[in-house]
């Protein structure tokens, strides 16, 4: 992938309202792979006993991520699309670390990317949760030939 | 028919009413996530509808635009932890366990964990409100599993629906 289409997606994730919002920072990006972490903030705490961040910030990080590394990839797809997330939490991220997420898009078909993704804390060796899931993509190319 | 003498007689529904409503906010204003979000719940008896407001904070595709596909998921998965502690909630209230005027005072219930969450996303989640509903599918002492259905405007047509497996709190006795 070039260095253009490569500045042109992290510009697009970067301007996406709620990856923003959550303060995330595009670490990595190019040949399928993405890495973005996200800042301990206390408004995303869903066990307010233990501090810990809750789930769903979790998936957002993951969801952004996985699409990231989708559109990273040689095939250079102009858009994409989640059709499916599937999220094991392996353990309670450490309050207070920053969260950080690692996303693989391993095969694209004309229609269809797969990905894995891992995130982790400062602890990298014990992931926090890891996700699969299935994004629709349009091929750049794709009904444009007659 | 005659009135049974030994049966006592109902609460006000006044009364009623407000002790399940302190219980459903103690609940869910604990959560900071709930309230970033924006998520309200709204009860009928007790059944909860989760309530998504939109904001323009929670878009993923500036383009289209669209909602971010990890907020869908996000209030889908904080549906069904709601959903699910309600429940138990609701259980202990009506039995007359638990006082729901206790709960304010910072001893809400633990809540289930999340073991794996699954997600279809079956539309694009336009630029507004969204709503969602929890169906414990199975609920055992440790382990519980959990369908929820997210619409938008057209409750016969979801734009995303889940399956999750969550981990029950440790309960007394």
């Amino acid at each position: 992938m070039s260095e253009a289409s490569l500045k042109s997606v992290r510009g697009f994730i970067e301007s996406i309202p709620h990856a923003r919002a959550l303060g995330m920072v595009t670490l990595e990006l190019g040949d399928g792979i993405a890495r973005i972490s996200m800042p301990y903030d206390a408004r995303l705490v869903g066990d307010p006993e233990t501090g810990v961040i809750h789930g769903g910030a979790v998936s957002v990080l993951m969801d952004t991520c996985g699409g990231a590394a989708v559109m990273s990839h040689r095939s250079e797809p102009e858009m994409t699309a989640t059709l499916d997330l599937r999220i094991d939490y392996m353990r309670a991220a450490t309050p207070g670390q920053r969260i950080t997420a690692r996303a693989e898009c391993y095969h694209v078909t004309r229609s269809v990317a797969f990905v894995r993704a891992t995130a982790t804390d400062d602890d990298a060796a014990r992931p926090v949760a890891t996700a699969t899931g299935a994004f629709a993509i349009n091929a750049p190319h794709d009904g444009g030939a007659a | 028919m005659s009135a049974g003498a030994g049966r006592p007689r109902p609460e006000p529904v006044q009364v009623v009413k407000e002790r399940r409503d302190a219980a459903l906010a103690a609940l869910v204003h604990g959560v900071p996530y709930i309230g970033f979000l924006g998520i309200t719940f709204d009860r009928r008896g007790d059944e909860l509808t989760g309530v998504l407001s939109y904001d323009e904070k929670l878009i993923g595709n500036p383009q289209l635009p669209a909602l971010h596909g990890g907020v869908t998921s996000a209030f889908m998965e904080v549906t069904a932890i709601i959903g699910l502690s309600w429940a138990i909630l609701w259980e202990e209230m009506e039995g007359g366990r638990l006082d729901p005027g206790a709960l304010n005072t910072g001893n809400l219930p633990r809540l289930p964990k999340t073991i794996d969450f699954t997600v279809d996303y079956l539309r694009t989640g336009l630029p507004r409100d969204a709503y969602a509903r929890a169906r414990v599918t199975r609920s055992g002492r440790r382990y519980a599993s959990v369908h929820v259905e997210a619409w938008q405007d057209n409750r016969a047509r979801p734009f995303a629906q889940a399956t999750g497996h969550f981990l029950m709190p440790a309960r007394d006795g």
